[in-house]
């Protein structure tokens, strides 16, 4: 089992090379001409107006807030689900009760508007 | 046939007695994992390969035309020589991006794409390393690709990149969800994380049987987790240029185009592992079984691709969260209960309880949709 953790620290690192080495033979063979007009900044010929990095909409957090509370019992489901075969009922019942907080918690979500996307 | 069938472990094994010979065995043991991974970047470099070409042709026969016909036989270099001109074109940074992140999302981007294939059992005793969190190691690599796409959107200070980098975000973990939620199926099944493991406990039923909603809730949020169409927002032509890689040209943008197809081939990879049975199969050696199958997925994922428009935003997002959350949800507690109900009652009845369980699921979400519709239109006649 060490020995695969081993493997992918290896992995890793390969990974990691492997795009960089192809950027730098890239870097080697290609031509460079940078042009003021080249290097503006696309949009289908335009000139870009206005501050790029603005404030975006609330909608992107209030999803991410949801999908937090989501994940967090994902993680909780995992262990639940690979000793499902030896706890039984128990953890059938006790599931249904976690899962039914949750989805509690979606319809109330659902019902304040927070999955509309408008 | 035994020779075959085992063609590939067998190799490795004489190998690594062959360095043993004249190494010492941690030296051995090195030198057999610099190896396999040398075959794993191979593996995708060639795996883009041939899938661009098949991709191509299968969507161009699918829209009545001949795809690429000009380079090699059936067209088979045309990849080769879209890499050459790749590599030899000028990149071109944008003066006002902010240099650091635009150059580090193309690396980062590549980066959970080998470290996913690691763990894909490819055949019998053909995995690279055996985890025993093998699953939720997918999961919690894979996910950094977010990361990547959203850098590569913030760092080319392009405003469609921008808005294809959030579009990414709010896509790719809405999808999560249910598709942690649908694989958790299997898991309850063979009670291990092992993807090897997970094989093994199919060697008398494949689990499409036993969970075909789980299935395809896995297939639906998987096309969206790797933002094909049609799910393809964040790179939507028609809406923001080219979405988070607009900015990108050369061998920056060869690495997004590698981890995009690969990573539909892992996820069709991973579905076949967790539903098909992974290599698992009669006759054939068993990464032939494998690769059948992680295609056939690749084909459908294909089939989507020519046939389906794209989806509108809100759209999108509400089929993740209204649809396949508590769908996935229903049939993650029918699956516990099923589970429960067939304990020592043998194979034949857990297939049989599955099947009517997951007819019933579909039964009751087709009423609740008339019931919606009907609802609707009542309170239109009314006001």
């Amino acid at each position: 089992m060490l020995s695969d953790y081993a493997f992918l620290g290896l992995l890793l690192i390969a990974a990691i090379l492997f795009p960089l080495a192809a950027m730098f033979m890239a870097f080697l063979i290609r031509p460079k001409k940078p042009d003021p007009t080249k290097q503006s900044t696309y949009e289908c010929g335009l000139e870009t107006i206005g501050e790029t990095w603005v404030r975006f909409r609330v909608q992107y957090y209030i999803y991410a807030l949801v999908f937090v509370i989501f994940d967090i019992e994902t993680v909780f489901l995992y262990p639940w689900a690979v000793a499902y075969n030896q706890l039984g009922l128990f953890a059938l019942v006790e599931m249904f009760i976690f899962l039914g907080v949750l989805v509690g918690g979606l319809l109330y979500a659902w019902r304040k508007g927070v999955l509309e996307w408008f | 046939m035994p020779f075959l069938n085992d063609l590939f472990v067998n190799l490795s094994s004489w190998i690594h007695g062959f360095l043993a010979h004249f190494l010492p065995l941690w030296a051995a043991d090195l030198v057999m994992m610099l190896f396999t991974i040398a075959c794993l970047i191979a593996f995708a470099v060639t795996t883009i390969i041939f899938i661009n070409w098949l991709e191509r042709k299968v969507i161009g026969r699918i829209q009545d035309r001949y795809g690429p016909n000009r380079v090699g036989p059936l067209g088979i270099l045309q990849c080769v020589a879209d890499m050459i001109k790749m590599l030899t074109k000028e990149d071109i940074t944008p003066a006002q991006a902010d240099r650091l992140i635009f150059n580090l999302a193309p690396v980062m981007v590549v980066v959970p794409t080998f470290m996913v294939l690691a763990v894909i059992p490819f055949g019998r005793g053909m995995v690279a390393a055996d985890l025993n969190v093998g699953f939720l190691y997918i999961m919690a690599v894979s996910s950094l690709t977010t990361i990547a796409i959203l850098l590569a959107g913030w760092g080319s200070r392009n405003k469609y990149s921008l808005l294809g980098g959030v579009r990414v975000v709010a896509q790719m973990m809405s999808y999560e969800i249910p598709m942690v939620l649908s694989a958790l199926g299997a898991i309850m099944l063979t009670g291990s994380l092992s993807m090897v493991s997970i094989v093994a406990g199919q060697s008398r039923v494949p689990f499409i049987l036993l969970q075909p909603l789980g299935f395809l809730i896995y297939l639906t949020s998987a096309v969206a987790e790797v933002n094909r169409a049609p799910f393809d927002l964040p790179e939507a032509e028609s809406e923001i240029i080219a979405g988070y890689h607009t900015e990108y040209s050369g061998i920056k943008y060869a690495m997004f185009l590698l981890a995009e197809y690969v990573n539909a081939f892992i996820v069709s990879a991973i579905a076949a592992t967790l539903f098909l049975g992974g290599w698992q199969g009669p006759l054939l050696p068993s990464y032939i079984w494998f690769f059948l199958k992680a295609y056939a997925i690749y084909f459908v994922l294909m089939w989507l691709r020519g046939t389906l428009p794209r989806l509108r935003i809100d759209q999108l997002m509400g089929l993740a969260w209204r649809f396949l959350v508590p769908l996935a949800l229903v049939n993650l507690l029918v699956m516990g209960l099923v589970i429960t109900l067939t304990q020592r009652k043998g194979l034949f009845s857990l297939v049989l309880v599955s099947l009517v369980a997951n007819g019933l699921i579909v039964a009751a979400v087709v009423i609740i949709y008339a019931f919606a519709i009907w609802r609707r239109r009542q309170v239109k006649v009314t006001t």
